[in-house]
């Protein structure tokens, strides 16, 4: 076992060494390409609506391929690929929970989010509440959601550099790190949201080509026969029951209870990402922004069936050693499955689409950390410095500064805790991304929205309350510490058994929300609530 | 607006005088208002509450009745497939479902009432 698996890294750094260039060429002209596009989109930046809502002028269509480009990140391409690999069926049930997900952004949330609210998540959350406490609590929650989602991009990034380009150095994963970071620096600074806007949505058209192109060579090599490659895949991958749940989450019943855990949390985070939020801002009308998202369903929906066919391939044409050789959590199933139905290490049609497929790759990584950053700078410089600290009284100029800066810090913040990350499994963290934004927003948003009798102290109880638990109960989890998957190695302090916490920290969060308004002294402020309420049924007077 | 609301959203962007309070709450209380209201959530509550048990449903059954889900349908696809598959089916058609109830039910209703508040009636 072990000399294969060392065959098969010398193999693979051979290929990529030789290939090494057109790699790197990819990827620079993708990177040049979007620079030109920031730069475009930086001088058409000029007020706060072009750089936090991108003029709010983008199509339904437009947008419906942006949020695509921003929601499909490494975690749904190379970790659900990677996930399907390893553990056949188990992996493809992240995919589903990510697409029914976006039928509570659909029905509930994306119409009267654009209506009601200007630029964050915040606008909405403190709309009838006293503004600088519950701002502050947007902007905490904002921050840490998007930083939980970025560690996992970041250590994606990380993954594939040392596969593709045969950097094995600690010191080559970290440097890749950096220039991710630097890039989606730029990216926001420059192009605030028009430009991110418009490298999600190049980015999205690329990921697509590229899974398309894979996933019909890999078809075309089992003459589209769906059933053929299945059976293949579960004879290859030596394992019994690949084809059926229960191989990652079936063996305890505590490990049954973490994937309901995963699968809650999975179905109520996405209407509560702030990355995603924002984007329905972008859009004129609230009809745009339901357009949007029968796009982005439509785009999602087709690419998740793909990476059914990725994972299976993967599973059917790798030997399994390889790619827990390659990396242990399978990050890189997808990209070895693209050199392999190319012809394998060392041919020039295998180097060719593992070229083409780890630039889409970082496309999707800078894509989509460029959308969190900026969702993260938004939300300090408009929730709380210019509402909380300058009680409103800032100007546009000084908000976009302090929008700026902000993408900056968050920028080298995420480089550091990328590096430390850098060998988690991207999806696993991002589960995680979704359970703190489903405990913590999602109960605030609906009640804000739908229920009259809602407070600033029900507000406050439940994005702290679901935040903490879930951010709590993550830090004592298998996740951090005790297992030899966990962050931290060679310690042990975890007592919370469930790698999700979303099981206790979701109900909580709604239960905190409820109590701390029917506990409060303070009268809901019927007036605003009528004022949201109207507005966000009806548009009357959106930005 | 009136003058002595919170900063509404902050931000120097210049307002356009809206609707008062007072007459959000005239709108809220309407008849009007509360039909959009009523076709809203009748349509969209309900309709959550059964696609997340249609989910909850297949997250259960992947846990607990994997003897079951992974009965052969035919070739190597078996229930499990069959199951998942639908599930992004019923996806594609609840929101076709739900684009088209709020383009003809919530749409019309929505517009009369914010052009007749935007005019200042």
């Amino acid at each position: 076992m072990s000399t294969l698996n060392m065959g098969w890294q010398f193999a693979a750094g051979e290929g990529a060494g030789e290939h090494r260039t057109l790699i790197i060429t990819l990827f620079a002209l993708f990177v040049v390409a979007t620079l030109g596009i920031t730069v475009w989109a930086g001088r058409q930046t000029k007020s706060a609506a072009d750089f936090y809502a991108g003029g709010r002028q983008f199509t339904g269509f437009q947008n419906g391929l942006a949020i695509s480009g921003d929601y499909m990140s490494a975690a749904s391409f190379l970790g659900i690929a990677g996930s399907i690999a390893l553990f056949g069926y188990d992996g493809f049930l992240y995919s589903i929970g990510f697409l029914v997900a976006w039928l509570v952004a659909l029905l509930l949330v994306a119409e009267p989010l654009r209506n009601s609210g200007r630029y964050t998540m915040g606008d909405v959350l403190a709309y009838r509440m006293r503004q600088r406490p519950v701002r502050t609590a947007a902007g905490t929650s904002t921050i840490v959601v998007s930083i939980f989602y970025l560690l996992a991009q970041m250590a994606g990034a990380g993954v594939l550099v040392s596969l593709l380009l045969g950097i094995t150095s600690d010191g080559g994963k970290i440097a890749i790190v950096a220039l991710v970071g630097v890039l989606m620096i730029v990216y926001v600074t420059i192009g605030g949201m028009k430009g991110t806007t418009w490298v999600q949505m190049v980015k999205a058209v690329l990921l697509i080509a590229g899974t398309l192109l894979i996933t019909f060579l890999i078809l075309l090599k089992f003459n589209f026969n769906v059933s053929e490659l299945l059976g293949a895949a579960a004879t290859n991958s030596g394992k019994e029951g690949f084809l059926e749940p229960g191989l990652k989450y079936g063996a305890t019943a505590l490990s049954k209870l973490d994937f309901l855990s995963l699968g809650i949390a999975l179905v109520l985070g996405t209407a509560g990402l702030p990355h995603i939020l924002i984007r329905f801002y972008t859009v004129p009308t609230a009809q745009a922004a339901r357009k949007s998202v029968n796009w982005a369903i439509g785009i999602i929906g087709a690419f998740y069936l793909m990476t059914i066919v990725l994972g299976f391939g993967a599973a059917a044409l790798l030997k399994p050693g390889d790619i827990t050789a390659s990396n242990k959590a399978g990050n890189t199933a997808a990209p070895l499955a693209a050199l392999e139905i190319g012809g394998g290490s060392g041919s020039t049609g295998g180097a060719i689409l593992l070229a083409v497929i780890s630039a889409v790759a970082f496309a999707t990584i800078l894509a989509v950390v460029a959308g969190l950053t900026l969702a993260s700078s938004s939300s300090f410089a408009h929730d709380i410095y210019a509402n909380v600290i300058r009680r409103g009284k800032a100007t546009e100029k000084e908000e976009m500064k302090a929008a700026r800066w902000a993408t900056v810090f968050i920028g080298i913040v995420s480089i550091a805790l990328g590096a430390l990350a850098r060998d988690l499994n991207v999806a696993g963290l991002v589960a995680l991304a979704f359970a703190v934004a489903a405990s913590a927003n999602l109960p605030t948003i609906l009640y804000s929205l739908f229920w009259k009798r809602f407070t600033t102290q029900g507000a406050l109880w439940s994005i702290y309350g679901g935040l903490f638990a879930a951010v709590f109960l993550v830090l004592f989890s298998p996740v951090v510490s005790g297992k030899p998957t966990s962050m931290f190695k060679g310690v042990d302090f975890a007592w919370f058994p469930l790698e999700n916490p979303g099981l206790i920290s979701i109900p909580l969060g709604f239960l905190l929300g409820w109590l701390g308004s029917i506990l409060s002294k303070e009268e809901p402020d019927k007036g605003k609530y009528a004022e949201l309420e109207v507005k966000s049924l009806t548009g009357t007077g959106a930005h | 607006m009136t003058t002595d609301a919170p900063p509404p959203q902050g931000g120097p962007e210049i307002q356009p005088t809206g609707p008062t309070t007072e007459q959000f709450v005239a709108v809220q209380e309407s008849a009007e208002f509360g039909e959009l209201r009523r076709a809203h959530r009748s349509f969209a509550f309900p309709l959550t509450v059964a696609f997340i048990a249609w989910y909850l449903l297949y997250v259960l059954m992947s846990n607990y009745a994997g003897g079951f889900m992974g009965t052969k349908v035919f070739g190597n696809i078996n229930v499990a497939l069959v199951f998942g598959l639908a599930q992004f089916l019923t996806t594609f058609l609840i929101a076709w479902f739900y684009s088209r109830h709020a383009a003809t039910k919530l749409d019309p209703k929505a517009a009369a009432i914010k052009s007749r508040l935007e005019a200042g009636e």
